[in-house]
């Protein structure tokens, strides 16, 4: 093909003896020089793209082990520049520490200083997080929701006949796995624990128990329009408590949930709620991937 | 050195072994179930630093939620049983 000046097939072009579309599809075409290459069908067939690949391989332990040895080496100088555990002139120790431990207790009530701390002086940044949490799931949804007319595996008959091990286990750990569970949520503001990680043991259990038991004791009361409302009522009042809380307290007015006696189950103003809040939607979330995951629906 | 510092320095090591070997394992279920066991150490490290909100959390996710989630989406993506044919085939 001679080499034509811009110029000269912008005039052709404008002649309408010259195509555009007709030039492009030319220069995709593989253009075999003629002598080039003997045609010999035995030839072993290397293309460009194959060979690449080759020498990536090659190439890609080396690059790996380096990167690796970069980053580890950054993370460890990050690490030896830390302060020592514990150390006392530690960044961390300083005035609203002193103050989150010396006023803590009378101020959100909770004996758990963590649990005071992130549900009620820092509960903004948990109220975020609550929103992605929430935004996850809704992803999730999207993703996952639309595939309930691919034949999934719980058609197979294989997965219909049960380990009786896997099920006998199910019903002896289920109880007692959701029993903790309820009880992390509930002593929140009083020991370790909370809505997110007593939520976690929740759905854990939840899904052993369909693991055990198969989908249909749950889906009679677990249904999708279940898990939206839940979802959307545990996200809404969290964010209206918060936003009740953070307008009396930003205009030192006095709340109607009193810190009452720290110790108490009933005590710690809005942090028992919120933890309850929190772990009603993870539990939710956690079946709920796994269900999504699983079949492709709630 | 007391015998909780030795315990620590213990648990730290089978950390960095179960990184490593979590890294260098072919196949993936076997690299699933050591992530399985790393968390279960983390845990038991979150507990000894005083962190047990910490360590509770990483027990239930770590091990409990993300496991799951991830077994399922290795059943998903059917390399279980890819491997169990290869299996059956050997013996056969």
């Amino acid at each position: 093909m001679k080499k034509t000046s811009l110029f000269d097939r912008l005039r052709q072009w404008d002649a309408e003896s010259f195509d555009l579309t007709d030039a492009l599809r030319a220069d995709q075409m593989p253009t075999e020089r003629p002598g080039s290459r003997v045609w010999n069908p035995e030839a072993p067939v290397e293309p460009l793209a194959r060979r690449r690949e080759k020498r990536f391989f090659r190439l890609y332990p080396i690059l790996a082990a380096l990167l690796l040895t970069v980053f580890v080496a950054l993370l460890l100088t990050a690490a030896f520049g830390l302060p020592a555990f514990g150390a006392e002139d530690a960044p961390a120790h300083n005035e609203v520490m002193q103050r989150y431990l010396a006023q803590g207790l009378t101020e959100t009530g909770a004996v758990n200083a963590v649990a005071g701390v992130i549900l009620d002086y820092r509960a903004f940044d948990t109220l975020g997080e609550s929103h992605v949490l929430f935004a996850a799931v809704a992803a999730v949804m999207i993703l996952l929701l639309g595939t309930a007319g691919e034949p999934s595996a719980e058609r197979s008959p294989l997965s219909e006949a049960r380990d009786p091990v896997l099920t006998f286990t199910a019903c002896v750990l289920v109880p007692i796995i959701l029993l903790f569970g309820v009880y992390v949520i509930l002593n929140g503001h009083l020991g370790p624990g909370g809505g997110f990680s007593g939520g976690a043991i929740l759905g854990g259990g939840l899904i052993l128990f369909v693991v055990g038991r198969g989908f249909a004791p749950l889906e009679r009361w677990l249904s999708l329009r279940v898990f939206r409302a839940v979802t959307l009522l545990g996200l809404c009042f969290y964010s209206l408590a918060k936003c009740y809380s953070f307008y009396c307290g930003a205009n030192h007015l006095e709340t109607i949930f009193s810190t009452g006696t720290p110790g108490d189950i009933l005590s710690a103003g809005l942090i028992l709620p919120l933890n309850l809040a929190v772990g009603v939607v993870v539990t939710c979330t956690m079946y709920g991937f796994y269900s999504m995951f699983r079949r492709g629906r709630i | 050195m007391t015998t909780a510092d030795l315990f620590l320095l213990l648990l730290l090591g089978l950390l960095l072994l179960c990184g490593l070997s979590a890294v260098l394992t072919k196949n993936l279920l076997v690299c699933l179930i050591i992530f399985m066991a790393y968390s279960v150490l983390m845990s038991v490290v979150w507990a000894m630093l005083q962190a047990p909100d910490l360590a509770i959390t990483e027990a239930a996710v770590g091990v409990g939620i993300s496991g799951i989630l991830l077994f399922v989406t290795l059943k998903k993506l059917q390399t279980l049983r890819k491997k169990a044919e290869d299996e059956k085939d050997q013996s056969v």
